[in-house]
C-alpha cells in the first residue's frame, strides 16, 4: 500500500539542558494505519508526543501533517491542523454532560455562541464515528464509567476533524471489557482513514490492535517494522536493550503450611464474607474487574478500610481489628498500595525517609535517630533494588514509576514483611522493572513468604501465580490452581455476577 | 567506625556563628573586650580549621566532586532553600539601613539599640512561631496561638494577683498554653475536622475564656513587686549583666538566647527524631503516613501540644513586656506567627519549613516594624510592606519549586 503519508516526522531532536531525549527521530504514518509507539519508561515516548502535538518545540526537525507544517509552541494550532490526543489521566468535566464535554474548547475556539442543535448534531456524528448511539448525550459525566469516558474523550478529540489520534496509555485503567470495546472503536476509526498512533506497555495489546511499531530506547529509534513480522521476544529485546528471555521467572509451585486465614472478612459493602487461605512460599492472584473489592480486600486485611465481620489470622492468631496498620506492619505484614502518587509514596519526601519511614525503630535511640546508620542502610537497599538515583536525598518525584516502585517494595522489605499484600504493582512500569520485579516475588516466595498479588492483568497472574482466586462485587467466586485457568475462564468468572 | 551524632558540617557551622556571635558582643560592650576578641578568635579559628579539613577529607574521597560542581546539585537547592530567607533579612534590613542613611542617620535605625529591640520582638513572635512551624510542616494551622499566648499571660497574672509563689504561676502559665494546645490536637484528630475549622472556633473560645477570667475588663494587673526582676529582665531592652553566663555570651536580654536555645532544640527534634520525621510525612502525605503505621492521630496530638507549651513560653514573654495580663492582647498575633513561618519558607500544604527560617521571618517583621518606625514612616505602611512581603515570599518559593520540578 503506498498511499502518501498522513504524518511525517523528519529529523527531531531535543535535549533538555545536557540531556539528551531524542535523537534524529524520523517516521511516516500512513492513514489507516495504528502504529504502536514502544519503549520503556524514559525513553522518550512522551516527549516524543508532546512534539507531535505542539506543546514541545524540538531543537532540530520537522513535523509535518497533510503537507503541512505544524507549528511547535502551539497546542491549539496543531488541534486544528488535526492532530488529536488522549492522555492517559482523563481530563472530563465530571459534571457537564457527555455532548457539553464533546464540545468543550471547540465552541470557543471556533464558532463563539453557537446554537444548541449544531453543537448536538456534531456530537451525534462523533459518537457515531465511534460506532455509538446518541442515547447517552445528555447524562453527566460523573455517571459514567472510566472506559465510557475514555470513549467520551475519544469522541471529543475525533470532533476536530482528526487525521492523527494519540492514544497515551489509554487502557492502564481499564477493565478488559471497557478495553475490548476501545480496540473496538479505534480499529473502526482506522478503517475509515484515521492515522492512529497507539502507546501502551502491554505488548499483547499491541498484538492485536496495532499494524506497525516503533521501538523507541534511550531517545533512539531501535526499530521499527510491521507487527506481524516481529516475534515478541524480539520486541522485549529492542526495547531493553538486551535479551529478556524471560519476562516470567520459571518457578515452581512449593506452598507450605498456611500462613494467613481470611474467614468471612466483610467490610462496609466491600468486600462481602471473603474466606480465603494463603500458604507459606505461596503466590496467590487476586482477579477480577476493576471495582469488584480486591483492593478493599488488601485494604481491610491491612487495617485501612474498616472491617465490619470476620476475622483475619496469621500463623494461627487472629490479628486484632483495630484499624492500624502498625500493628500489621509489627506483625509481618507488608502492602505495595495501588497508587503510588497518592498513597504509595510520599512524592516530596526523601529517598531514604520513604524508604525506612514504616521501620525507623532500628536508628533510634530514645527517638533520636542515627543518621549515618539509616544512610548506610538506605544505601545498601537502594544497591540492592538498583534504584537508578542521584542522591539518596532527592525526593520521590524526581524518580521514574519503575524505580518508584522498586522504592517502595524496599520499603516493605526493610520494614521486614514476610506476608505481603501486592495492589497492581505492575502498573505503569517499564517491562525491564517488570522482569525485574517478577523476579523479586518469586525470590521472595521461594524465601517461603507468602504474597498475594493483585491484578487487572490476567497474563501476568497466570504467569506469576500458584492459585488465582477470582473476586467479583465483593465476593470470592472461585479458585482454583492457576493450571486450572484459562484467561477465557477468569474473564466469565470475573463478570459472572456482574452480568 | 564510630561517627558523631552531630555531623562534622553543623558542627563547623556552629562554630563558626558562635565565634561571630561573640564578635557582637565584642561590638556592644565596652567592659570585656578583649575577652570577647580572644573567644570569638578562637571559635572562628577552630571553625575555620574544621572547615578546612573537613574539605580536604571530602576532596581526597571525591577528588572532582567540590570544585566541579559548582552549578546547583540538590544539596546546594536545599541550602538555598535555608539561606533564602536570611538573604532576604539581609536585603530588608540593607534596604532600612539605606533609606535610614539617607536621611541623615536620624532614625537611628542601624543601631545598637535599635539592634536590641529588634531582637526582643523577634523573640516574642518567634517563641510561639517555634510551634507553628511543626504545625505547619504537618500540613496543619493554628489560628488560635494568638489568643491562647494572650490567655495564658492572663493566667500568669492571675497567679501574681492571687500570691501564689512566681515558679509556680509561671508553671500554671505555660500548663494553660500546653493545654490549649493539647485541647485543638485532641479535637483536630478525634473529630477529624480541618484544624482551620478547629481552631478558629477555639481562637474565640480562648479569647472569650481570657476575659471572662481577667477581672478588669480583660486585664489583669498584678500588685507592683510581685513580678520579680529576673523575668523583667527576660525582655529588657539593656539588661544588667549580672547573671547570665557573662561574658560568654553577648549582653542580650536573657529571653533571646532563651528562644535560640528553644530554636535548636525544636529543629533538632523535626531533623534527627522519629518523631520529626512523622512530622514532616504526615504533612507531605498523610495516606502515606497511614500506609507507613505511622499513629496519625496521636501524633498529631503530640504536635499540637508541643506546640501549645511554646505558645504558653510566649505567654510569659507576653506577661514580661506588658506586665500584665491582657486578654486581647493576642488578637491578630496569630497571623504575625503565621507570617513568620510563611515568610520562612513553609508550604502551607505541609511538608516543608525550617526553623533558620521561622526566626528569619519573625526577625523580617521586626525589621520592618522597627525600619518604618525610624524612617517615621506611618504604621499602615509598615502592614502594606509586610503584606507584600508576605506575598513574595510565597511566590518566590512557588517559582523555585516549579523550576525545581521542571528540571527532573
Amino acid at each position: 500500500m503506498d498511499t502518501p503519508p498522513i504524518l511525517n516526522a523528519a529529523g527531531i531532536s531535543k535535549s533538555y539542558a545536557a540531556n539528551r531525549v531524542l535523537a534524529d527521530i524520523s517516521f511516516n504514518l500512513s492513514p489507516g494505519e495504528i502504529l504502536a509507539i514502544l519503549g520503556e519508561n524514559g525513553a522518550g515516548k512522551s516527549t516524543l508526543i508532546k512534539i507531535l502535538t505542539g506543546a514541545v518545540r524540538p531543537d532540530s526537525g520537522t513535523v509535518s501533517l497533510d503537507g503541512h507544517r505544524i507549528e511547535f509552541g502551539d497546542t491549539a494550532r496543531a488541534r486544528q491542523q488535526g492532530v488529536a490526543v488522549v492522555y492517559q489521566e482523563l481530563s472530563l468535566c465530571d459534571s457537564m454532560t457527555v455532548e457539553d464535554n464533546i464540545m468543550l474548547g471547540r465552541e470557543h475556539r471556533r464558532f463563539g455562541l453557537l446554537k444548541r442543535s449544531t453543537q448536538r448534531k456534531i456530537a451525534v456524528e462523533a459518537l457515531s464515528k465511534l460506532g455509538q448511539s446518541d442515547s447517552w448525550l445528555d447524562m453527566p459525566v460523573s455517571s459514567l464509567s472510566v472506559g465510557q469516558k475514555q470513549l467520551v474523550e475519544i469522541a471529543r478529540a475525533i470532533a476536530q476533524n482528526a487525521k492523527v489520534l494519540i492514544l497515551d496509555e489509554p487502557t492502564s485503567s481499564l477493565t478488559q471489557e471497557d478495553a475490548r470495546r476501545l480496540f473496538d472503536v479505534v480499529r473502526r476509526l482506522s478503517d475509515r482513514g484515521l492515522a492512529v498512533i497507539y502507546i501502551s506497555h502491554f505488548l499483547e495489546e499491541v498484538r492485536s490492535l496495532c499494524s506497525s511499531y516503533l521501538v523507541l530506547r534511550d531517545g533512539m529509534i531501535a526499530g521499527s517494522g510491521k507487527l506481524q513480522d516481529t516475534p515478541q521476544s524480539q520486541l522485549l529485546k529492542l526495547m531493553a536493550g538486551r535479551d529478556i528471555e524471560q519476562l516470567y521467572p520459571a518457578r515452581q509451585a512449593s506452598s507450605g503450611a498456611v500462613r494467613v486465614e481470611i474467614e468471612q472478612l466483610s467490610g462496609s459493602s466491600l468486600p462481602n464474607q471473603i474466606s480465603l487461605q494463603l500458604h507459606r512460599g505461596e503466590i496467590l492472584g487476586l482477579a477480577g474487574l476493576v471495582g469488584a473489592g480486591r483492593t478493599e480486600l488488601l485494604r481491610s486485611i491491612f487495617g485501612l478500610a474498616a472491617v465490619h465481620a470476620g476475622e483475619v489470622r496469621l500463623d494461627g492468631k487472629t490479628i486484632a481489628n483495630n484499624g492500624r496498620p502498625a500493628t500489621r506492619i509489627r506483625a509481618g505484614i507488608a502492602m505495595i498500595s495501588e497508587d503510588r502518587k497518592q498513597e504509595g509514596l510520599a512524592q516530596n519526601m526523601t529517598i531514604k525517609d520513604n524508604m525506612t519511614l514504616s521501620h525507623l525503630k532500628p536508628y533510634s535511640l530514645l527517638g533520636w535517630l542515627n543518621e549515618p546508620q539509616r544512610e548506610r542502610k538506605v544505601h545498601e537497599l537502594k544497591d540492592k533494588f538498583a534504584v537508578k538515583t542521584s542522591s539518596i536525598d532527592a525526593p520521590i518525584w524526581t524518580l521514574s514509576g519503575g524505580n518508584q516502585q522498586k522504592v517502595a517494595l524496599a520499603r516493605a522489605v526493610h520494614q521486614q514483611g514476610s506476608v505481603w499484600l501486592l495492589d497492581e504493582p505492575t502498573r505503569g512500569i517499564d517491562v525491564g522493572t517488570k522482569a525485574e520485579l517478577y523476579r523479586w516475588m518469586a525470590k521472595l516466595a521461594e524465601q517461603g513468604d507468602s504474597l498475594l498479588f493483585v491484578s487487572s492483568y490476567f497474563q501476568e497472574l497466570l504467569a506469576t501465580c500458584d492459585r488465582i482466586a477470582v473476586i467479583a462485587k465483593g465476593k470470592l467466586i472461585d479458585i482454583r490452581p492457576t493450571e486450572q485457568w484459562t484467561e477465557h475462564d477468569l474473564m466469565q468468572s470475573a463478570m459472572q455476577s456482574t452480568a | 567506625m564510630p561517627r558523631s551524632i552531630i555531623p562534622p558540617t553543623i558542627l563547623i557551622a556552629i562554630f563558626f556563628l558562635l565565634g561571630l556571635l561573640v564578635y557582637v558582643g565584642f561590638c556592644i560592650d565596652q567592659q570585656f573586650r578583649s575577652q570577647y576578641f580572644s573567644l570569638g578568635g578562637w571559635l572562628l579559628g577552630i571553625g575555620l580549621v574544621m572547615g578546612f579539613l573537613r574539605t580536604l577529607k571530602l576532596h581526597l574521597q571525591q577528588p572532582n566532586s567540590i570544585f566541579a560542581n559548582w552549578l546547583p546539585s540538590r544539596q546546594t537547592e536545599q541550602l538555598i532553600g535555608v539561606l533564602g530567607p536570611l538573604v532576604v533579612l539581609g536585603l530588608v534590613s540593607a534596604v532600612f539601613a539605606i533609606a535610614d542613611a539617607w536621611q541623615g542617620f536620624e532614625g537611628n535605625f542601624w543601631s545598637l539599640s535599635s539592634f536590641r529591640l529588634i531582637m526582643l520582638q523577634t523573640a516574642v513572635v518567634a517563641v510561639a512561631a517555634l510551634g507553628m512551624t511543626m504545625i505547619i510542616i504537618s500540613g496543619g494551622i493554628d489560628l488560635s496561638a494568638g489568643t491562647a499566648l494572650a490567655l495564658s499571660g492572663v493566667v500568669l497574672g492571675l497567679g501574681l494577683e492571687a500570691e501564689l509563689p512566681f515558679t509556680i504561676a509561671v508553671f500554671l502559665c505555660v500548663l494553660c498554653g500546653t493545654f490549649c494546645g493539647a485541647l485543638n490536637g485532641t479535637l483536630i484528630s478525634l473529630m477529624r475536622l480541618p484544624p482551620f475549622i478547629i481552631t478558629l472556633g477555639s481562637m474565640t473560645i480562648f479569647l472569650g475564656i481570657g476575659k471572662m477570667i481577667a477581672t478588669d475588663g480583660g486585664t489583669v494587673k498584678p500588685p507592683a513587686g510581685s513580678i520579680p526582676n529576673w523575668i523583667s529582665e527576660m525582655v529588657t531592652l539593656f539588661p544588667s549583666p549580672s547573671w547570665i553566663a557573662y561574658p560568654l555570651l553577648p549582653n542580650f536580654a536573657w529571653g533571646i538566647w532563651f528562644v535560640l536555645g528553644l530554636a535548636v532544640i525544636v529543629a533538632a527534634i523535626l531533623h534527627r527524631t522519629v518523631f520529626g520525621r512523622y512530622i514532616f510525612a504526615i504533612g507531605s502525605n498523610e495516606s502515606t503516613a497511614r500506609l507507613c503505621g505511622i499513629p496519625i492521630a496521636q501524633t498529631k496530638i503530640v504536635i499540637y501540644t508541643l506546640a501549645g507549651f511554646l505558645v504558653g513560653i510566649g505567654g510569659v514573654f507576653q506577661f514580661a513586656r506588658l506586665s500584665q495580663g491582657d486578654a486581647t492582647s493576642g488578637v491578630g498575633l496569630e497571623l504575625r506567627i503565621i507570617a513568620a513561618v510563611v515568610i520562612g519558607g513553609a508550604s502551607l500544604s505541609g511538608g516543608r519549613g525550617s526553623i533558620v527560617g521561622t526566626l528569619c521571618g519573625a526577625a523580617i517583621m521586626s525589621v520592618i516594624k522597627q525600619g518604618c518606625s525610624a524612617l517615621g514612616l506611618a504604621n499602615q505602611l509598615e502592614d502594606i510592606l509586610l503584606g507584600a512581603i508576605i506575598i513574595a515570599a510565597v511566590a518566590v518559593d512557588q517559582w523555585r519549586v516549579r523550576s525545581q520540578a521542571s528540571q527532573a
